[in-house]
């Protein structure tokens, strides 16, 4: 991925900033710039906010056939994670067996190394999710 | 709108296709189905193209002027159309094709659709597959398309209790199918054991959970109705066609275990249609892994949400059941060039409508339904065809 498209979305990947919507209030992640239920009525009035970093597993696999920047990582477990803030995210769960993952348990945002560009370029931090300590 | 009708279908074999580049398949799918309408080229208005990702796959762009070209109709200086919508990107062409002619702008439509998957290596496939998904919040994090429908499968588990046997009996009856289908991709049976002991991919889903990745082509003739009965006694009448998109992340998405996609784009087929799920015998269905075949033939309503899998586990969507999902073999045993996959499946219920199914024909069969997929369901088409003698 080219260095600045990985960079214009580092506050996202980085600080979880999403949009709340000043119209009804739904929170979206990343930052929306239209509302999905107020449509018009809420152009102009999406304000950034930073989501807590909390949330509880929807629904989660674990990746035997990775793509050649995770090889090195599988097998690994991606989730769905549905925030306290009522947004969901798809992110890696780390910190836990794949035996050990279970439908709505709960967990908490950490930042890590996502992956690198080659052997010697840039690399690319954001988030994973852990159990709640 | 006028009526509109396939007079003619055409499609190459599917398969790992080393010897075929994508001009010679696409060529053989398109002209197959010109000789099977038998019409001349000059009565030709237009060309459409499916085709998810030639750009990605063999490099090239522009496929709708190359296919035009190499089927010897580049003198003719007609309209080429190619397009894109993941995965359904051959029913979209076939729905603009259909709206063309239904319009009164075109009177003769071919349709084609097409992929070479096979001329990159297969970690590098996956990945082009992978890019009808969310590029920069789902794969980025390391999610693959394979993961995001295992997701899909495990939340339904969860909530309906469907089970990895359920799952592996959509392979077992596609590959049943597929083994009647010459043109098929396998045309082998295979076991419930085989697949939950096939290596993992992304749990819970194994090796024969996916549809494998393809070469292929498929082509379809569309006509104007009143001008279809000079071609053929059997023109096949498109009685309705509906398509909705959704989310494109599958994390944003209403109902992890339903897609709304499928369900809209199935309501405003069906009601263009004024039929129901039951006036319908034969359907094929967007299997591109085996959870994908249960959620659609609930979401299409043919059978209650919940339980698709027993329902395919009891033999209701097998050959001549209570309705006839996947005769072909699906994108599981059929194979699934992805650009050729809505296209293919219109091809498959024609020759049913027909009379031409062979050892898999549905005794019968005289309403038909496709349903295509595009990413994860951020785009569904469905198509209802009619035998229009």
């Amino acid at each position: 991925m080219a260095i600045p498209r990985f960079w214009r979305e580092i506050q996202s990947r980085y600080n979880l900033i999403g949009t709340k919507c000043g119209s009804c209030g739904k929170v979206d992640f990343p930052p929306r710039a239209v509302c999905p239920t107020c449509g018009r009525r809420s152009v102009g009035k999406m304000q950034r906010i930073q989501l807590a970093g909390k949330g509880a597993v929807v629904t989660y696999t674990v990746i035997h056939d990775a793509p050649a920047q995770f090889e090195m990582q599988k097998p690994y477990v991606m989730a769905i994670v549905q925030m306290d803030e009522g947004v969901r995210l798809t992110s890696q769960l780390i910190d836990v067996k794949p035996e050990h993952v279970k439908i709505g348990m709960k967990v908490q945002a950490t930042f890590r190394k996502l992956g690198q560009e080659g052997d010697a370029g840039v690399i690319h931090y954001g988030y994973k999710f852990r159990p709640m300590a | 709108m006028r009526d509109v009708a396939i007079i003619g279908v055409g499609e190459t074999e599917f398969g790992e296709l080393w010897d075929r580049s994508f001009r010679d398949l696409g060529i053989e799918a398109g002209l197959k189905a010109i000789q099977d309408a038998k019409l001349r080229s000059e009565d030709i208005d237009a060309v459409y193209i499916g085709n998810m990702s030639a750009g990605k796959f063999i490099d090239q762009e522009h496929v709708s002027a190359l296919v035009a070209d190499y089927a010897g109709l580049a003198d003719m200086h007609l309209p080429t159309v190619r397009v894109e919508g993941g995965g359904a990107c051959g029913a979209i062409a076939l729905l603009q094709a259909r709206l063309a002619i239904a319009s009164g702008m075109h009177d003769i439509v071919v349709v084609g659709g097409a992929e070479k998957m096979t001329d990159v290596g297969e970690v590098q496939a996956a990945e082009i597959l992978s890019s009808t998904a969310d590029q920069e919040w789902e794969t980025v994090f390391g999610a693959t398309f394979a993961g995001l429908y295992a997701m899909m499968a495990r939340r339904h588990m969860y909530e309906y209790g469907t089970t990895r046997e359920q799952m592996a009996a959509v392979a077992v009856k596609n590959h049943k199918n597929g083994a009647l289908n010459p043109e098929a991709q396998f045309q082998k049976e295979i076991t419930i054991e085989m697949v939950l002991q096939a290596p993992w991919v992304a749990e819970p889903l194994g090796l024969f959970d996916c549809a494998p990745l393809s070469d292929g082509a498929a082509a379809v003739v569309l006509c104007e109705m009143q001008k279809a009965r000079k071609f053929t006694d059997t023109p096949i009448r498109i009685a309705g066609s509906g398509q909705a998109s959704d989310f494109l992340a599958l994390h944003d998405r209403r109902d992890l275990t339903m897609m709304d996609a499928t369900v809209v784009a199935g309501k405003r087929a069906f009601q263009e249609a004024r039929l129901e799920p039951k006036d319908v015998q034969v359907a094929e269905v967007h299997d591109n892994f085996t959870i994908s075949e249960i959620l659609a033939i609930e979401d299409l309503r043919f059978v209650e949400k919940g339980k698709g899998g027993p329902a395919t586990a009891d033999g209701l969507t097998a050959l001549n059941g209570k309705i006839s999902v996947n005769t072909s073999g699906g994108l599981k045993a059929r194979g699934q060039p992805v650009g050729a996959t809505g296209v293919a499946q219109a091809v498959e219920i024609v020759r049913q409508l027909r009379g031409q199914g062979g050892k898999r024909q549905v005794v019968g069969a005289r309403r038909g339904l496709t349903h295509t997929l595009g990413g994860t369901g951020a785009t569904a088409v469905v198509h209802i065809f009619e035998r229009g003698d």
